[in-house]
């Protein structure tokens, strides 16, 4: 453990400089450079909350739906980011696990802070429209990092397991593509939660459940309540969003430990 | 006694499991496990391999193509783990076998010196020490801020080799690189490399060229198809190995 501790340090400023080096290349020769990052995200917002706003007639004057929507999409799309790029990491990385000894997590674990990093830029445009919009300011907005921290962790939980596995079954990658638009429908942030909360019958119901054992959701809710409703989430909240990202990181380091001895042979 | 050797390999195996076919499909997977075709060949790099470097040596490997040189290297220097024995290693390795490897070509030098200096494990406060140090011995101080890209493979590699040994390694091992740049950048790095050697790092060099490897090593070892063929000083083996 205290080995592993050391190798870490030993190899963090690589992953500094590897992280850089994917923001340098992500903005270098762009006319607008750092600005896509807060424009795309603004007009998905656009786009999205008027269609799904007239679609499901959102009653705008209880829900401020632009904040909702844009609050909700910016941290799912740091989840799919993350994961998405992780997955493909070490497969990318095989010219250099092939040739010098470096820890193979440091892959995955940087596609989850270039991403993180993206996650920043774009709260900008999460500001902009509270601004925009109105939202009262609160101090609870001051604990906006806690739900980021919290997604961070369970991406990269995943993200070992999906680099890991990606090794072995490249088909993954357009599996896990699908599983996220799903993933999506089934988090509450193109429509709002009310609507999952008065649905009958029996689809209802499942939609329900669904929704409760979804860890996205959580981190969601959470990012929501500090940032726009001026509440914090109590501690049964907190332990649901602890508990998932650090059942995901145990068992994304265990199985990547136990795969990573033979990627070399599949790489 | 061991306080003495810098590598110590003992009786190391590296098997590999070659499936006929590279599976990469879920279904082609269990399609062959349905129909239990999921052979897998035993493939032996390494049989038994056992091996002693003392420290301060200059330590030849050579053998035909295929014989399990370079995966002895990577099992040395911790890429690959071996399927039985161990291998211990007494202070810090220096990879060169290859130059170059983690370079970006978007990135400029200057960035790739850094990027580079990491994967290499050195901290940033040694590289920005050796900073001016590595770009005066490759040469490239007025291409320093174009793209890797727009560089010759000979420019990439001169800085891989500045970069791979500025600090003073417990051991460096060295894999057919010196057969890159002109004759007279080669020139330059095997005076780094004696430099190094009489400064008491330990050199495992894997070469081809057999003049070199008279005229660099003081013990080789001669591989065939994985398992030790001789060991010995370098004359004796260098000796037969022509002339098998």
């Amino acid at each position: 453990m205290k080995g592993s501790l050391q190798v870490f340090k030993k190899y963090s400023p690589l992953l500094y400089d590897l992280t850089s080096r994917d923001v340098k290349i992500k903005y270098r020769r762009s006319v607008l450079g750092l600005a896509w990052s807060i424009l795309n995200p603004l007009l998905m917002m656009i786009v999205l909350t008027t269609v799904f706003g007239h679609l499901l007639k959102v009653d705008m004057t209880t829900l401020n739906f632009p904040v909702y929507f844009i609050i909700g999409n910016t941290m799912f799309s740091f989840f799919s980011e993350a994961t998405t790029g992780a997955m493909t990491s070490v497969i990318y990385g095989g010219s250099l696990i092939k040739k010098v000894y470096i820890p193979k997590y440091i892959f995955p674990l940087e596609k989850c802070l270039f991403s993180l990093v993206n996650l920043l830029f774009s709260m900008i445009a999460v500001v902009i429209v509270m601004l925009f919009r109105q939202v009262t300011p609160s101090w609870t907005m001051l604990l906006f990092f806690v739900p980021i921290l919290y997604c961070f962790v369970f991406a990269v939980g995943v993200s070992l397991i999906l680099s890991a596995l990606t090794v072995y079954f490249r088909d993954l990658m357009h599996l896990w593509s699908i599983l996220l638009t799903v993933w999506m429908y089934l988090t509450p942030i193109i429509y709002p939660m009310s609507l999952i909360e008065d649905a009958t019958g029996l689809s209802g119901q499942i939609l329900r459940t669904v929704i409760q054992i979804n860890p996205l959701y959580y981190f969601v809710d959470y990012f929501r309540s500090v940032l726009m409703f001026g509440t914090v989430p109590g501690l049964q909240q907190n332990l649901i969003c602890f508990g998932f990202g650090a059942v995901f990181l145990i068992i994304g380091a265990l199985v990547f430990k136990k795969l990573q001895n033979r990627f070399i042979l599949h790489i | 006694m061991t306080q003495q050797l810098a590598v110590q390999v003992k009786d190391v195996e590296m098997h590999f499991n070659m499936s006929k076919e590279k599976l990469e499909s879920f279904k082609e997977y269990f399609v062959k496990l349905m129909k239990r075709q999921l052979y897998f060949e035993d493939f032996v790099a390494l049989d038994k391999v056992s091996v002693d470097i003392p420290k301060g040596d200059v330590f030849g490997i050579v053998g035909l193509n295929g014989s399990g040189k370079s995966t002895l290297l990577k099992v040395i220097s911790g890429i690959l783990k071996p399927t039985k024995g161990s291998v211990t290693v007494n202070g810090s390795i220096a990879p060169l076998i290859e130059l170059g490897a983690g370079f970006d070509m978007e990135l400029t030098a200057r960035e790739n010196i850094f990027l580079n200096g990491s994967v290499l494990g050195y901290s940033r406060k040694q590289m920005k020490e050796r900073f001016d140090e590595i770009v005066e011995f490759s040469e490239m101080r007025e291409f320093l801020d174009a793209p890797m890209k727009n560089y010759s493979s000979g420019m990439v590699a001169r800085i891989g080799f500045a970069i791979a040994t500025i600090t003073r390694p417990d051991i460096l091992i060295v894999d057919e690189i010196l057969a890159v740049g002109d004759f007279h950048f080669q020139e330059k790095c095997e005076r780094r490399i004696s430099e190094m050697m009489s400064g008491g790092t330990t050199v495992i060099i894997v070469s081809h060229a057999i003049e070199q490897i008279e005229r660099l090593c003081k013990h080789v070892m001669w591989l065939e198809r994985g398992k030790v063929k001789m060991i010995g000083d370098v004359t004796t083996v260098c000796n037969a190995y022509k002339e098998s």
